[in-house]
């Protein structure tokens, strides 16, 4: 099976520890985080264990690349301390179970766009800046074959994960595809982080969406009227996973003419939508995963946000209507993009 | 044609009769559907119609007349489509246009669909009346025969030759030519579009005349065509491309709309009038166009625009589809969809009921006459009402 | 034959009556697995009178006559089991009045439960009745005479409990009033006397409900669903206690399902929470989740699932479709709450030995003073050996629902003659008094709850 590709001995050297001080959630200073830390390399209960609220930031965090999330979910399921209650880890897990037969393998020869479990959303990637790109997976019935499993993170379940990301991957490798646009920025993060740490073969190249949006944007500048609207990015927890890709959010922005309001939530210090605390185990959550709400979006109006830009399905599903009851209307990325070209939105 | 050769053999039995495609989006009536409004049987449904034509095909009932009239008391006002909950609800009507092709096939028909299809055969339009009258509604415009204009304007078959549609014709064709937009006419040369002709299961004919209209426009070289009627604007626009004929295809309506945005046409004054919109079924929920109308509406000055319950997607449909506007399975009853839909456009008091359909024209207006409103509302097409001083 | 054809269309017009093939086929049809059974003639009548006058003629010509709401039961109790003329009430759908001080709405049976969900929500805001579970063109009258629960049965019980008034044509043709209707005193209660409780839940067999007067309850501006979920199916009575010990809930239900993979062999719990503010919904979900549930949670062995999920009024249910074959039917039964767990295995296992994946639900009634436990059977339409499987399975059901001490909820003839077999012989034998008193010649819906066949 997949090994974790981790090297304790960079923890155990690690002066700040940042993974765990830096964390929003959690109150250690950076003696209780190594302690806590070699705690959980030797897989030995740790209050971390129980309290991690499984918003992926300490991903970006740690300045090495050592994985300390991907190493957080390992030990909660080998030491039994699952963040959720058991029913919905259940539920989760036979969530991801295909049962509308099997996919319909075009080939494609190219480029494609992968919905992953988001094909009902395939009108969020209409017009010119989705010209000549075939979308996979755009059939409801059939998008458990194309799910990346990511999600089995917040339920600590990497076994999950490892047992049925090969067969995934070999699905969208079967349509012959050379590059692959993801619409959701965890399918981006599986293919491109979570993968490699595991030493999971990915025999095709992922371009990130905002990458992928920016080089389009680019193309058809001479279109782009500006919007000069104040917006709010809610960036989500797998954006973690691809600190790298997070540059686009603010390239977009200028380039499309909007200006991103200044509030406290925001790139390293980003609010992760709670969707997944809310049904947590530890006492408090379901309050807690309110209070960071209310206060991402309170953060948000009170730096005079206007729109309140999406990248994951998830965080809008979570969040989109609290957002809108406030007057900040809610858009994907892609749709803001579409907006900028003259193009009108559904 | 046996069961299994039946199109929706797959999914016909799919219909579990549980009854929501009787109601309008807001739920608030079950007589949304226009033969169950009209007869309250649960045969006239749209789920009970599906389960006899299931029936009939898989030889548990007899082919009668009763039963084609059921069948053809379908008006094809999609109001099922709009509220059926499950996977299969963009195919009802196909479902019951495909059981009238059998009965077309098996040359088994009321006979007056038999007679519309035969005239329409014969002289290019339902009425029977000779093609060589069918310019008569533009005598005394001056409005050019299509010659490479930029837009052909098609009247269609009721604007042609009905009395009361005759008007709309020619008060679109006034705004069109004080807009000062390039059009022409094809005159005695038009035929009928083919709509209601495929509605009423007649799938070869409508070949027939897509072929022949696709040729005719061609060869005068037509790109774009702004339509009288929601029922010729459906057919150019989705059943054309299927036979090579691809227009840029408008509505009239939509056009006025660009016009008046553009400074192009003024609108006139209407205060003191309250104004309230049927949705024809064929632009409505077959196009989802609901705003052109209403926008041209909202240009009247000092305009009072009232809406009725049912509007929009949930809108009453007249009872004209389908060829009903002469068919007539519908009428006969004060409970005949458009005479419903009259009294609905009184219960908002309404001083005018504006159309932009020459079928919702011609059955609304008698539907005023026969409730007796002459005196309270007029009826009134979109066009028509933009022509008054 | 002639002759009583002819007095109909005298009574209800030509276009309201038929003796057409068409017409007979469409309703000798239940939309569940019973089998056919033909009408000899269909009338839409659309006023008290003209029912009367129907019943009238049934009587004299000994002609049944089978009253039809929405024909929604799924058990084929307005199939005409001896023939006769089947009565589609449906044209009788009149709102006649609303009285927002006294919070009830009287009209005609036949209205749709949709018409009244809309017609309020338009013009009453603050008020609602309790819907069915059933599609909205089901009807009150129909829902009435099979003792029917909608989404207020926690809080208010069965939505024959919420009846101020009744107006019904006897099986002999006289019109009849019950409540303080009777006394013309308006339409606000229904007790004491003269209530005579002849009419509700009797299957339609004693008479025909021609108007209601209908309770009706706050309607609070923000409704949402809430979902908790366990595995096992043990702590669903004890959970179901809990919440109905905090109260709060407008609406409870714990289901489970084969289909989606996700609530396989799981148990949902929907709490429906309502308030006229943010701070009204966040105190009640504070009580439900962080205070009565909150030891499940962090055991680990219940947790929340969805909160604030829409709850659209009329619901929309698509499980008609699951088996692509457009049928289902299911089994109701009025169960003690302590019965889900034994009720749920075994409705698996009788689904599993039938190839159908299981589907089952229970509804609170009272204060976990009982349940409606449904276990649904799809099956294909189009494919008679399903249909054979889901009508086995409904029976099995059935006969497990009086193993498990339950009480089948709207039974059709199979289920009615196992109640009917244990049933107390002087109630039995009452039942049948009371319905040849009422029904002399033997025509009102003859062929359910017929005791001594």
């Amino acid at each position: 099976m997949y090994e974790l590709k981790f090297d304790e001995d960079i923890c155990f050297a690690c002066g700040t520890y940042d993974c765990l001080v830096k964390c929003q959630h959690l109150e250690l200073d950076p003696d209780m985080a190594g302690i806590e830390i070699e705690k959980i390399i030797h897989s030995e209960d740790s209050f971390v264990l129980h309290d991690c609220v499984t918003c992926y930031a300490c991903e970006e965090y740690c300045p090495n690349g050592n994985h300390p999330f991907y190493l957080i979910v390992q030990k909660q399921e080998e030491l039994n301390i699952f963040p959720l209650p058991e029913p919905l880890i259940k539920q989760g897990v036979q969530m991801g179970i295909p049962f509308r037969g099997e996919p319909e393998i075009q080939e494609i020869n190219g480029k494609a766009l992968n919905m992953g479990v988001f094909s009902q959303l395939t009108n969020r990637v209409q017009g010119r800046l989705f010209e000549g790109l075939t979308i996979m997976s755009d059939d409801p019935r059939k998008m458990f074959h194309y799910f990346c499993q990511l999600m089995y993170l917040h339920y600590g379940k990497t076994s999950v994960i490892n047992e049925r990301l090969k067969k995934v991957i070999d699905t969208i490798a079967a349509h012959k595809v050379t590059e692959v646009v993801h619409f959701h920025d965890e399918c981006f993060g599986t293919y491109t982080s979570y993968a490699p740490a595991f030493g999971i073969d990915v025999p095709f190249k992922s371009i990130h969406l905002f990458e992928y949006l920016f080089n389009k944007l680019e193309e058809l500048k001479s279109d782009i009227k500006p919007l000069n609207y104040k917006v709010a990015y809610q960036r989500p927890c797998s954006s973690r996973l691809s600190s790298d890709k997070h540059r686009f959010v603010s390239k977009i922005f200028d380039l499309i003419g909007v200006e991103p309001v200044d509030r406290e939530y925001v790139d390293e210090n980003a609010m992760c939508c709670g969707a997944t605390i809310m049904g947590q185990k530890k006492e408090g959550s379901r309050q807690y995963c309110a209070e960071i709400q209310r206060k991402n979006i309170e953060d948000m109006k009170s730096a005079g946000a206007q729109i309140c830009v999406f990248n994951c399905p998830a965080c809008m599903q979570t969040l989109g209507k609290p957002v809108s009851k406030t007057g900040i209307m809610p858009l994907f990325m892609s749709d803001l993009c579409r907006l900028a070209i003259g193009e009108k939105v559904a | 044609m046996t069961f299994m050769e039946y199109k929706y053999k797959d999914s016909i039995h799919r219909c579990f009769r549980c009854g929501y495609c009787k109601f309008p989006t807001d739920w608030g009536t079950v007589t949304n559907c226009p033969s169950y409004a009209r007869y309250r049987m649960e045969s006239y449904s749209a789920g009970g119609r599906l389960w006899l034509i299931r029936a009939w095909l898989n030889d548990e009932l007899q082919w009668s007349e009763h039963l084609a009239k059921i069948v053809y008391s379908c008006v094809s006002c999609k109001n099922c489509v709009e509220k059926c909950p499950l996977s299969f609800r963009d195919d009802l009507v196909n479902m019951v246009i495909a059981a009238k092709t059998e009965m077309v096939e098996m040359g088994m028909l009321p006979k007056p669909v038999k007679s519309f299809l035969q005239n329409v055969q014969l002289h290019g339009n339902p009425y029977g009346i000779a093609a060589k009258k069918r310019a008569d509604w533009m005598v005394g415009l001056e409005i050019q025969p299509y010659q490479g204009q930029e837009f052909l304007y098609y009247v269609g078959c009721e604007g042609s030759f009905d009395n009361r549609a005759q008007s709309a014709a020619r008060a679109t064709a006034k705004l069109l030519l004080k807009s000062g937009i390039s059009f022409g006419v094809l005159g005695v040369n038009e035929i009928s579009d083919g709509n209601e002709v495929e509605m009423l299961g007649e799938d070869g004919l409508l070949e027939d005349l897509a072929k022949k209209n696709i040729r005719q426009f061609s060869d005068l070289g037509v790109k774009n065509i702004i339509a009288l009627s929601p029922h010729s604007y459906n057919v150019f626009k989705n059943r054309y491309p299927d036979f090579e004929g691809r227009f840029n295809v408008f509505h009239y309506t939509q056009i006025l709309s660009e016009l008046i945005k553009t400074g192009k046409l003024s609108a006139p004054d209407k205060s003191e009038m309250r104004i309230t919109f049927h949705d024809p079924c064929f632009l409505g929920r077959w196009n989802q166009e609901y705003d052109a109308p209403r926008k041209v509406l909202r240009a009247l000055k000092g305009i009072d625009l009232a809406e009725m319950q049912r509007n929009k997607k949930g809108a009453l449909c007249c009872g004209g589809g389908a060829g009903n506007f002469l068919t007539d399975f519908l009428g006969g009853s004060d409970e005949s969809p458009a005479r419903i839909r009259v009294r609905e456009a009184r219960d908002v008091k309404a001083d005018i009921l504006a159309v932009a359909c020459p079928n919702c024209l011609t059955m609304l207006e008698d539907a005023v006459k026969v409730e007796g409103l002459e005196d309270e509302i007029k009826v009134l097409d979109i066009s028509e009402i933009f022509c008054q001083a | 034959m002639g002759s009583i054809y002819n007095a109909l269309i005298e009574i209800v017009g030509e276009d309201y009556a038929s003796n057409r093939q068409e017409e007979l086929f469409t309703y000798s049809k239940d939309l569940g697995t019973s089998e056919p059974q033909w009408p000899e003639y269909v009338v839409a009548p659309k006023t008290t009178e003209a029912v009367q006058k129907i019943v009238r003629l049934a009587n004299k010509e000994k002609i049944a006559i089978v009253p039809l709401g929405g024909g929604m039961t799924l058990a084929g109790l307005a199939l005409p089991l001896k023939g006769g003329i089947t009565i589609d009430m449906k044209r009788m759908e009149k709102i006649i009045e609303v009285n927002e001080s006294g919070r009830y709405m009287v009209v005609e049976a036949g209205v749709s439960q949709g018409k009244i969900t809309s017609y309020l929500h338009k013009h009453h805001p603050h008020l609602m009745h309790s819907e069915p579970g059933a599609p909205p063109a089901a009807t009150v009258g129909g829902n009435l005479s099979i003792h029917g629960q909608g989404d207020l049965a926690h809080p208010y019980g069965f939505n024959s409990d919420m009846v101020n008034g009744l107006e019904v044509i006897l099986p002999t043709g006289e019109i009849a009033r019950f409540g303080s209707c009777a006394i013309d005193s308006g339409w606000y209660t229904m007790h004491p006397l003269p209530d005579l409780g002849l009419f509700l839940g009797w299957n339609g067999s004693t008479g025909i409900i021609t108007k209601v007067s209908l309770r009706l309850f706050p309607n609070k501006k923000i409704r949402e669903m809430d979902l908790f979920a366990v595995e096992n199916e043990a702590l669903i009575p004890e959970i179901l206690y809990e919440l109905t010990h905090v109260g709060f809930s407008e609406d409870l239900v714990a289901f489970s399902s084969e289909i989606p993979p996700m609530m396989n062999k799981l148990h949902s719990i929907s709490i429906v929470i309502t308030g006229d503010s943010e701070e009204e919904i966040e105190f009640k979900r504070h009580l439900i989740f962080d205070v009565k549930l909150s030891k499940y949670i962090r055991s680990g062995v219940g947790g929340i699932a969805a909160v604030s999920q829409d709850r659209q009024r009329p619901q929309i249910s698509k499980s008609a479709d699951w088996k692509k074959g457009g049928g289902f039917e299911y089994v109701g039964a009025i169960m003690p709450v302590s019965a889900y767990p034994e009720c749920y295995r075994r409705g698996a296992e009788i689904s599993a030995r039938h190839d159908i994946p299981y589907t089952v639900l229970g509804r609170v009634i009272g204060s976990s003073h009982g349940m409606m436990f449904s276990w649904s059977y799809a099956f294909n339409r189009a494919d008679p050996e399903t249909v054979r499987h889901a009508r086995e399975a409904l029976h099995e059901t059935d006969e497990q629902v009086m193993e498990l001490n339950g009480t089948i909820w709207k039974p059709a003839v199979f289920g009615q003659k196992l109640m009917m077999d244990r049933m107390d012989t002087n109630t039995l034998q009452l039942m049948k008094k009371v319905k040849n008193l009422l029904d002399p010649n033997g025509i009102m819906n003859p062929g359910n709850w017929e005791v001594g066949q």
